[in-house]
């Protein structure tokens, strides 16, 4: 099993940025390079996508970009995980998706679109997966307000008289 | 002492009779409330001796619906499809603080009320209720029903008028919906 430090930083030198924090290993990555890395990852054997998760990083210190992707990858021969992270900016948050490389992504990729409004490029099937179509807004989104803007009310009633 | 063999009376009673003795119930169980009412059927609560023990799955055979638990926006035409294919005559019981008001659930998504879409009769306060207190409402709506019934339904004509709260809905200016991380103030007031 080839050591996957040394693998990335073979493969791509300063595009891929190394941290550790309390034994998570992160690597951040440009969107663009992203697949690469990714079949790198899979081909060194994380064969799990674990979780897809979003971030919107409004108002965060010290934050330089507005959301961040989170990839959880796991290797289930030897359990090692790593954290592969990429930042992407309005008015064009777009991620390529990693569905050709683990299938799992589908719905986790929806997930992630349906509360940031991360676009996946390459997602086969990118609709709303939690919350009603016709939905319009973000609702993980920082700068959405936590009780809605009255999505939750904005249907008709049903009077005893008429049922 | 011979007893004749007929009885005089009025149809609306005899119907009344027959309805609040026997009034099935639709459960729409969401959250935690379900398990409370599950517990009120079994035989330490026994809702059978209300004659509400014939839960049914299918709103058809139903005339009473049991919303217990939150429900959210998602759920809303769901519910009221359910609620307007069950045959008339029928009541509705809402369970619990997240069925009458959203409950600790004031986010985005969670209805805060079902009456705001639906037309409910008698609601059951805490979180979740016992089980006693799902059997006093059944008693509260059969005393309702024996009080307000017709054999044809015809009191239901007159609450032709939305019954609910007023209406939470407001639109928000793009300036008003800004909350800063740790700004409990922000985050937690009422937008008035």
């Amino acid at each position: 099993m080839p050591d996957v430090q040394q693998l990335l930083a073979e493969r791509f030198g300063d595009a891929v940025t190394r941290t550790v924090f309390r034994d998570n290993v992160r690597y951040v990555v440009a969107p663009g390079r992203l697949i690469e890395v990714m079949t790198v990852l899979k081909g060194a054997g994380f064969d799990y996508l674990a979780d897809v998760a979003g971030i919107d990083y409004l108002h965060y210190p010290d934050a330089t970009d507005r959301y961040g992707v989170v990839y959880a990858l796991a290797n289930t021969e030897t359990a090692e995980r790593v954290y592969v992270k990429v930042f992407v900016n309005d008015p064009d948050p777009t991620v390529p998706s990693v569905y050709p490389l683990w299938k799992g992504a589908d719905w986790m990729e929806r997930e992630v679109y349906d509360m940031y409004g991360v676009v996946f490029e390459g997602h086969p099937d990118l609709r709303r997966i939690l919350m009603p179509e016709g939905f319009a807004s973000y609702p993980l989104r920082k700068d959405y307000p936590l009780r809605g803007r009255g999505e939750r009310h904005n249907f008709a009633p049903v009077t005893r008289a008429e049922s | 002492m011979k007893f004749p063999d007929f009885i005089v009376t009025q149809l609306d009673w005899v119907a009344n009779q027959a309805r609040a003795n026997s009034l099935w119930p639709m459960p729409f169980a969401t959250a935690c409330c379900g398990i409370e009412l599950m517990a009120t059927a079994s035989s330490r609560y026994d809702i059978a001796r209300f004659g509400s023990e014939a839960m049914r799955f299918s709103p058809r055979q139903c005339d009473l619906m049991l919303v217990a638990g939150r429900v959210v926006m998602k759920m809303v035409p769901v519910l009221q499809r359910i609620w307007l294919q069950m045959p008339e005559p029928k009541w509705c019981i809402s369970m619990g603080a997240c069925a009458s008001s959203g409950g600790v659930f004031d986010t985005y998504a969670v209805v805060q009320g079902i009456d705001r879409f639906l037309p409910v009769d008698v609601y059951i306060p805490g979180c979740p209720p016992r089980p006693e207190q799902l059997i006093r409402s059944v008693l509260d709506l059969q005393e309702k029903v024996k009080a307000t019934g017709t054999v044809n339904a015809r009191e239901f004509a007159a609450r032709a008028e939305y019954e609910g709260p007023t209406s939470l809905v407001k639109q928000l200016a793009p300036d008003e919906t800004m909350v800063l991380p740790g700004d409990y103030n922000t985050a937690t007031r009422l937008r008035d």
